[in-house]
Order: C-alpha cells, then sequence, then structure tokens
C-alpha cells in the first residue's frame, strides 16, 4: 500500500518549518546592499538642508572639488542638464533629487560628493558653503491654509495655496438623513502623529552603470525592484532591459524601501557620469529627516447613534500634513490610500468622508508604514471613536462592539464604501479575546482597584483590513495594474525553483513561499528553491508591502504549481498507461483511479518529463502564473489590552496584551507569529513613545534614536496569542494578509485601555504618543491634550 | 591624514592594518577586513546593530575608533560559530525564531553570548535588561528572549562555556 506523505513533516501548508534564511544571517554572511564592494566603488554622501524653507540664494562647490579623492560634487543645477533635477512621485506629484531654487523641508538634499571613501566624501559635503535666504516655516495643515502663509510650492504652475488634493467618498445625503434621525451623535477629534517605519538599516544603492555594455546595475534596498525599475526606465529615459534592480537583503522595509529617493537617482547619475560604480550607504539621521514618513492626519469624525448602540452612519473629515511633495505610496485612484476601510467591520449603513492634503515644511512621504495604504489611520480613528461613542452611550465596551459588528451570516458583505469583506467569524475572534483576559473579572478587579486609588484600564481594538491589493480595475501604481507573478521550474530530479516577484524584507518568503509549492505538489519544501529580488531573474510583480505577498504572489505561487500538476497529470497517464480521465491526484502522488497502489510520484513525472515525454507533448515541467486577485483578502483582529496608570507620574505599564487575529489559513504559523508580535510591537510604540514632531522653525525632532524612541526589549510587553481560522473564500488556499494587522489594530487599544483608566476625568482624547507628561496634565487638569506641533506666534 | 598602525586580535587571528585615526572600528572590520557581519543601524551608539565583543565584553563598534582596539581582542558574529557547527546562540535564534530581517541579529547574539557567560542561568528579566541596548524592529523582542533562554539551558546541559 502506498503511504501517504505527510505535508506537515515535508513543510507544507500549516508546517512551522524553520526558516530557511536564517543560516546565513546567524553566520554573519547575509547580502545586505551595504556588504558589497565593487571592483572600481567609489562612495557617495548627501549634503543635506540644515534648515526648513528658504531660498537658494547661491552654492559653491570650488572647495570641495580641490580635496584629495574627491571625484564629482554634484549639485541640481547639474541634476538639471540630465533632466534629473526633480523626479515624480507616486502620486502624481513631483520631489526634487537635488535643490535647485528653494529647500522645502530640513534635510533635504542638496548635492552630493563622490570620493574614493565615505570619509572624504563628507569631508567634501563639508566643504560646499551654501546661501540661504529664509523664509517662513509650515508645520501644520492648519499653518498651511492661513491667509498669510507663504506659497511652498511656487514651483508648480497653477499652484496657488498649499493644498495638495481634495477627497471625497460615500452617500453624503443619505449620510445626513441618518444623522438627522438619529437619537445621539457622537464626536470626536484626534491627530495620529507623523512616525516613521525606520527600518534598523537605512537605505542605500549601489548604481554600477558599464558604458561598455550600457547596462545598469542597481543594488538597493528596495521592496518593490519590478517597479523600480520601470521607473528608472521612465525619469532616467534608459532602455528597460539595459537595467538591472537587484534588491539584497533587506534590514527591514515596513514601507519606507517603496519609494525612489533621491539618493538612489543622484548615485545613478553619478555612476553614469564617472562610469564608475557609486555606492551611497544613508546614515540615520538621513533616513529619519529626508526619507518618506507615515500618518501625520488630523481626523474629526462623528458617529450617528440610535438609544439602544445601532450605529447608523459615519462622517469623517480628514486633513492630512503630506510635507513638501505629495507622495503618497498608494494607489492611484484613491488620494487618501484605503481610508474609507474605516468602519468596515461594522455593519453601518451610511458613511461619507471628506479630505484635504497639504503641503508643509516637512518631508514628504505619507508612505504605507506596515500599513495597506492610510488604513491604520483609519482603524485607529475607527477604534477610537468607537471606544468614545460607547462611553457616551453608557454602553459596555464590548457590547457595544457585538451589537454593530458584521454577522457571520452577512458573508460577503458590501461596506457602504463598496468593499466587499470576503469573510470572517468577528464575534467569535471578540469572544476568544474577551474570555482569554477574563473581562468581567478584570472590570471588577478595576472597580476595587479604583476604591483603593489605583488606576487600571482595558482597551479593546477589534477591526478588518483590506489587504492584498489589486484587483487590477480598481488598483494601479502610476497606472501599473497591482497583480503579482510567479515562475515554477521543476528539474528532472523532482528539485525545484520558484521566483517570485515579491520581496521579503524579514517576512521568510524564502521559507514560507516553498510551503505553498509544496502544499501543491508534495514536492518537499527542502528540495525547494525560492529567488526573487533580481529583475533579470524574476518575473515581474508590484513588490512586497501593504501586506499583499501572500494574498497575490502567494496565490500566483498556488497558480503556477496547479498549472505543473495540470501537465504533470498528462505524464503521469502516460507512465501508467491509461488516459488522463483515469488518473487521480493525492498529495504528490498520481495513480490510477480504483487501483490506488499503481501510481507514480511527481518526481517520476518530472523525471519523464525530460527524458520520456508522450509523443506531442512539449517537454519540460516549467511554467508561470500571473495572479490578478478578484478581491482584497480581510483578516479580523480583536486586541485587547490591560494596563495601569500612576497618577502620580503619569506613566502607565501594560498588564497583558491579548491578540486574536484570524487570518485565514496560516502558511507558517510560527512566522505569523512573529508578524503578529512584531507588529504589536510597533503597535506599542507608537502609542507610548515613538513619533517625530517638528519645532515652529520647521526642525525636525526625531532626528535620531536619542530623539526618535524605539522600544527595547525592556520596555515592550509580552503577547499572548490566539487564533481563528475562516478562509478565505477567494484565495487559492484560504489565506489572508497578515503583516500588518497588529500595527494597523493595535495602537486604539493600548490608547483606549489608558483612556478606560483615566474614565472618571471626562477626558475624551490624548495625542499618541501617551508620554507620562500628557497623561499627568490630563488626569491633573482634565481636559484633552493635544500632540500637533507648536505654531510660531507673533 | 597620517595613518596609524594597529593590531588587533580578531576571531582568534593577529590582523594589523594601517588606518586613519578616524576610523572608527565598525568600518575597520567590515571595510579593511571583510568582516561584513557586524552591521551599522545608527551611529549614535542606539541601536546596537554594531555589537562586538572587546576583550570579552560588549561593546558597540560604532563608537570606537579602530585606533583604540589597537592590542585588544575583538570576537565578531564570524567568529561565533565553529566551522559548520552553530554556537548554541546560534541555534536557539533559529529554533525560537529570534530573527526576521537579520540585521540587528549579529549584535543581538554577541551581547546575548556575553550575558551567557557572566550569567549562564538568567531570568527572562535579566534577558530583557541585558538587551536592553540592542534595538529590533521586526520581532518584538519575546522570541528574541526565548532564544536566549533556549541557548542557556542548552549550554547549562551540555556544561560548556565557549565562545
Amino acid at each position: 500500500m502506498a503511504q501517504a506523505l505527510d505535508e506537515i513533516k515535508i513543510g507544507g501548508l500549516g508546517s512551522s518549518r524553520k526558516r530557511v534564511e536564517d543560516d546565513r544571517f546567524l553566520r554573519g554572511v547575509g547580502n545586505y546592499t551595504d556588504d558589497f564592494k565593487l571592483t572600481g566603488m567609489l562612495h557617495m554622501e548627501i549634503l543635506r538642508s540644515p534648515v526648513a524653507h528658504a531660498r537658494i540664494k547661491s552654492i559653491n562647490t570650488a572647495k570641495a572639488w580641490q580635496i584629495p579623492g574627491v571625484h564629482l560634487v554634484l549639485t541640481g543645477e547639474m541634476a538639471a542638464q540630465h533632466n534629473l533635477a526633480w523626479m515624480p512621485t507616486l502620486s502624481y506629484d513631483t520631489q526634487p533629487v537635488l535643490a535647485t531654487d528653494k529647500v522645502r523641508y530640513q534635510g533635504q538634499e542638496i548635492a552630493c560628493v563622490v570620493a574614493d571613501d565615505p570619509y572624504i566624501a563628507k569631508d567634501g559635503c563639508e566643504a560646499i558653503e551654501v546661501e540661504y535666504e529664509p523664509l517662513p516655516a509650515i508645520v501644520s495643515p492648519q499653518q498651511a491654509v492661513a491667509a498669510d502663509a507663504p506659497l511652498i510650492r511656487d514651483d508648480k504652475e497653477g499652484q496657488n495655496d498649499n493644498i495638495c488634493y481634495r477627497w471625497e467618498v460615500g452617500d453624503r445625503e443619505g449620510t445626513e438623513r441618518a444623522f438627522a434621525q438619529a437619537d445621539m451623535v457622537s464626536s470626536l477629534s484626534l491627530h495620529y502623529p507623523r512616525s516613521h517605519p525606520s527600518p534598523i538599516e537605512c537605505c542605500g544603492s549601489i548604481a554600477d552603470y558599464n558604458p561598455a555594455t550600457t547596462k545598469l546595475t542597481v543594488y538597493m534596498t528596495t521592496q518593490a525592484p519590478h517597479i523600480i525599475r520601470t521607473a528608472v526606465a521612465l525619469v532616467a529615459e534608459l532602455p528597460e532591459h539595459m537595467i538591472r534592480i537587484i534588491s539584497p537583503d533587506i534590514g527591514g522595509g515596513f514601507g519606507n524601501k517603496v519609494p525612489v529617493y533621491p539618493g538612489y537617482v543622484a548615485s545613478i547619475l553619478c555612476s553614469i557620469l564617472l562610469a564608475r560604480p557609486v555606492k551611497w550607504i544613508e546614515d540615520k539621521s538621513g533616513n529619519l529627516i529626508s526619507t518618506h514618513y507615515a500618518r501625520d492626519m488630523y481626523i474629526r469624525g462623528e458617529l450617528a447613534l440610535r438609544k439602544d448602540g445601532k450605529i447608523l452612519a459615519t462622517r469623517i473629515h480628514a486633513d492630512t500634513d503630506n510635507g513638501s511633495s505629495f507622495s503618497d505610496a498608494q494607489p492611484s485612484k484613491f488620494k487618501i490610500g484605503l481610508f474609507h476601510s474605516a468602519f468596515g467591520c461594522y455593519d453601518i449603513p451610511y458613511g461619507y468622508q471628506t479630505a484635504q492634503g497639504h503641503y508643509t515644511n516637512k518631508a514628504p512621504g505619507g508612505v504605507a508604514y506596515r500599513c495597506s495604504f492610510r488604513i491604520t489611520e483609519a482603524m485607529f480613528f475607527q477604534e477610537r471613536m468607537i471606544h468614545a461613542a460607547a462611553d457616551d452611550l453608557g454602553m459596555d465596551q464590548a457590547q457595544f462592539r457585538r451589537v454593530n459588528l458584521v454577522k457571520d451570516d452577512q458573508f460577503p458583505y458590501r461596506t457602504p464604501f463598496g468593499f466587499l469583506l470576503d469573510s470572517g467569524q468577528y464575534e467569535k475572534c471578540l469572544d476568544v479575546g474577551l474570555d482569554a483576559i477574563g473581562y468581567d473579572e478584570f472590570l471588577r478587579e478595576k472597580e476595587q482597584a479604583r476604591s483603593r486609588g489605583r488606576r487600571l484600564g482595558i482597551g479593546i481594538s477589534t477591526m478588518s483590513e483590506p489587504l492584498g491589493a489589486g484587483n487590477s480595475r480598481e488598483y494601479d501604481i502610476l497606472g501599473i495594474k497591482m497583480f503579482d507573478a510567479a515562475e515554477l521550474r521543476v528539474h528532472p530530479s523532482g528539485k525545484a525553483i520558484l521566483k517570485i516577484g515579491a520581496k521579503t524584507q524579514g517576512q521568510g518568503h524564502e521559507t514560507t513561499f516553498a510551503q505553498i509549492v509544496t502544499h501543491e505538489l508534495g514536492i518537499p519544501a527542502a528540495d525547494i528553491l525560492v529567488e526573487h529580488g533580481d529583475t533579470d531573474h524574476t518575473p515581474f510583480g508590484m513588490g512586497t508591502y501593504a501586506s499583499r505577498s501572500t494574498p497575490v504572489a502567494g496565490a500566483a505561487t498556488a497558480m503556477v504549481s496547479r498549472k505543473i500538476r495540470a501537465k504533470a497529470r498528462k505524464l503521469a497517464a502516460h507512465l501508467l498507461e491509461v488516459s488522463e480521465e483515469d488518473v487521480e491526484w493525492e498529495l504528490g502522488r498520481f495513480y490510477v483511479r480504483g487501483a490506488h497502489d499503481r501510481g507514480v510520484t511527481i518526481q517520476d513525472c518530472s523525471m519523464a518529463a525530460y527524458t520520456n515525454m508522450p509523443d506531442g507533448l512539449e517537454p519540460g515541467l516549467e511554467n508561470n502564473a500571473y495572479y490578478d486577485p478578484p478581491n482584497l483578502t480581510w483578516p479580523f483582529a480583536a486586541y485587547i489590552v490591560t494596563v495601569e496608570v500612576d497618577p502620580e507620574t503619569g506613566v502607565w505599564d501594560v498588564l497583558r496584551m491579548v491578540a486574536v487575529d484570524d487570518c485565514g489559513v496560516r502558511i507558517n504559523p510560527m512566522i505569523v507569529e512573529g508578524q503578529i508580535m512584531g507588529g504589536m510591537t510597533e503597535a506599542y510604540a507608537m502609542a507610548n513613545m515613538q513619533f517625530m514632531t517638528y519645532d515652529a522653525e520647521g526642525n525636525c525632532v526625531g532626528s535620531n534614536y536619542m530623539d526618535y524612541l524605539l522600544p527595547t526589549a525592556w520596555e515592550t510587553p509580552g503577547f499572548e496569542l490566539h487564533e481563528v481560522v475562516t478562509a478565505s473564500p477567494h484565495h487559492p488556499i484560504g489565506a489572508k494578509g497578515v503583516g500588518e494587522c497588529a500595527c494597523v489594530g493595535g495602537p486604539a487599544a493600548f490608547v483606549n485601555a489608558v483612556l478606560n483608566a483615566i474614565d472618571d476625568t471626562g477626558v475624551r482624547n490624548i495625542d499618541m504618543p501617551l508620554l507620562p507628561d500628557r497623561v499627568w496634565e490630563a488626569i491633573q487638569y482634565k481636559h484633552d491634550i493635544s500632540g500637533a506641533p507648536p505654531v510660531k506666534t507673533g | 591624514m597620517e595613518e596609524r598602525r594597529v593590531t588587533v586580535e580578531v576571531n582568534g587571528d593577529t590582523k594589523t592594518a594601517e588606518v586613519e585615526p578616524r576610523l572608527l572600528l565598525a568600518h575597520f572590520l567590515r571595510e579593511a577586513l571583510g568582516l561584513t557581519g557586524t552591521h551599522i543601524g545608527c551611529d549614535t551608539t542606539n541601536c546596537g546593530a554594531c555589537t562586538v565583543l572587546f576583550d570579552g565584553k560588549p561593546i558597540k563598534s560604532c563608537t570606537m575608533f579602530a585606533v583604540q582596539a589597537d592590542g585588544h581582542e575583538v570576537t565578531t558574529v564570524e567568529g561565533l560559530s565553529m566551522a559548520s557547527e552553530l554556537h548554541p546562540v546560534q541555534e536557539g535564534f533559529k529554533e525560537e525564531h529570534g530573527l526576521q530581517c537579520g540585521f540587528c541579529t549579529s549584535g543581538m547574539m554577541m551581547t546575548a553570548t556575553a550575558l551567557l557567560e557572566e550569567n549562564p542561568n538568567p531570568t527572562e528579566e535579566d534577558v530583557r535588561w541585558a538587551l536592553s541596548g540592542n534595538l529590533c524592529r521586526c520581532t518584538g523582542y519575546q522570541n528574541i528572549v526565548k532564544s536566549v533562554l533556549w541557548a542557556a539551558e542548552k549550554m547549562r546541559s551540555e556544561g560548556v562555556v565557549r565562545r
């Protein structure tokens, strides 16, 4: 009797197989961009603006050129001769590569120096003399629209104000009618502070233009190598087949490594001008002050409520601080990403949203930091608003959510903004979380503690987020439709290479994507090599961000495996000397219907594909698949946090943190849990300490790790993880995205918990991060705390 | 700039080089010696990605000059494993999924190695305190802590202390 394969043992779906990436990192022999050393390579450093807003009167580079070892000093004027002083952003705006007319934010790139080593290049930057004529700095949307505000983007024809977009979505009239019928209206205003993804590895590139072959090879820290190739072809006007982007090991991305940055473009131009490889490795300060930030959104919204707790409608307005360029990394159809996914997990018939974007004298960005395009702000506002509304109604936090959550029998559920939620068991997730935390008992404990002067609090955050863009009808970036591809080559001996357009930055694609092939074909995961990150050797893909790898590239991997299986079936029929219709499949093996013992393995078929194919069948066992997802995947999560607040100091400690994630079928549970814990830590960071702000002069506060605080092992709480599994009905293996859920849904749980602990003060909101002085002030003076940057007066 | 001769024992081998006085130890290890397992994350001694052992103690090599290492012993991540065999700390990180992007991992493991030499039986709190000078953006630390405890257990059961 033929023995059935044990899928877990061979590393298939559901196996927590150890990561194949680990060994090279553990031995210190990974290949990050800075680890490459090319023959004849020079080093580039960037001179940045110390001021936020100023006209450039002059740039004198003479002294820099005189330093021995300096090969090139590149200014904006020189870049302009190659039509590269400006470049397009991902939101149809422009951004300077090197400043020519003005500087518009502190840290903006002014000039580059290329030298024998980075130390000399830095000497060169210091020797450049720049004369600035200061202009008033704008650091908030409120300031940007003031009557006397200086025009930031005077380079743009027809731009007469500091507004970069206006956006409206939903049913305005229906929403107004619902508000008119409400028993009660609950409202909330808050600021989601500017944050920076801040991977530990900064950005960098090595541009290697070979004049003999005219081929440009760029090693770079990019999450989306294929889009970069196309962008470089368009921006630098180079033929696309002569551009090769290699994205080697990446030291964390979190969305920061999606855009094209001036440093990348400058290193390419310098390499072309010098005909030598040019390496640019950013320092931390450069990364924090100039590369794309996230969030920085002022949100006010209202819920129309019925007395019994039913929500009738939502109305929200958002003002975004976009910095000096509108450069959100987002699908082009949407001006504020998928912000209209807010309140999606609740059954609310009407909704209406407006938004306005503003130019300010701050670094450009609006990158999707561990986020599927502004959904982090959406879910944070949603869960803060839900918390406030439950309090307004005098209703229990869990019960208010239960009344409004989409019910199991309502799927697929269409939201008022047109999204289609694919599947879920929302109440079950909430129940698992409440049970795990011991909800009722904690509420009793809280009351008892309060009577003894101790402040305990509990915060809930429930949310579903749209992950895995496209479909291609609705989602594109700069016109390139959002799909993904996979190519699978099964060698004669049954070992295989899978090539994907997605790119890991720590998510473990080399481990998990093999598991999808194993699930589909029964080839042991250890026999499958996953290649990615080299545009010459992998099929086109949109890259890894917005939790889209498993939903899209993962689906493409399953689909190409099925194409391989279909061909293998023909080979099996040939080997078994039966007709194809009489061949049955089980994991890793075909057999004759009704005669289970008469079978051939997938490895027998692969050998036959090269040695013994039937007449008329094309040789080989290789194929590719492009996957255009029919819908987004909609994971759901319930995060519950308990805290104790010290009223004397405003310091709050996390007592417990429970996470219940339903991300559909889990490919590698170990890796999924790692993603959830990582995301939850960033959620805790944003709630507790991590933010970037600006003073009234436009100086960035948060330009290094002494000011931009990240939690360490000491502060970070422990996590208790639980799971519920509802398969995605449209994903080939039932999986959903997960990498960002905790980072998106987590912050509100922490903030709600702290506000719950001080619920007798009447304080409705404290802007993140909930620094001790903010919490102390809220308790002491019983008022809300704004985190907006200070505005210069007088 | 005038160069100085430095002699440093790196991973058991004596290395001599002429270096500028301003050359950071991290750059010396990476560029002059090609030991790129030591990473540079922040330039301000906060992130700990560049942690190496200096005469057995963990230090951040981005804040020390190469000339200061003259006559001293340095151990980098490349010196942690012997041939094909992983050090228990490396094994622990693999077993407990203590790394994702891998960028902070070298520094984390060097700090953990120093901790376990000093304290072979640490509590979770001991581990969290010892690692609090090393930042990780991916894992949330929980699995890193488990990795170190796994290594401690293994090293105790084998009765070996090695580096």
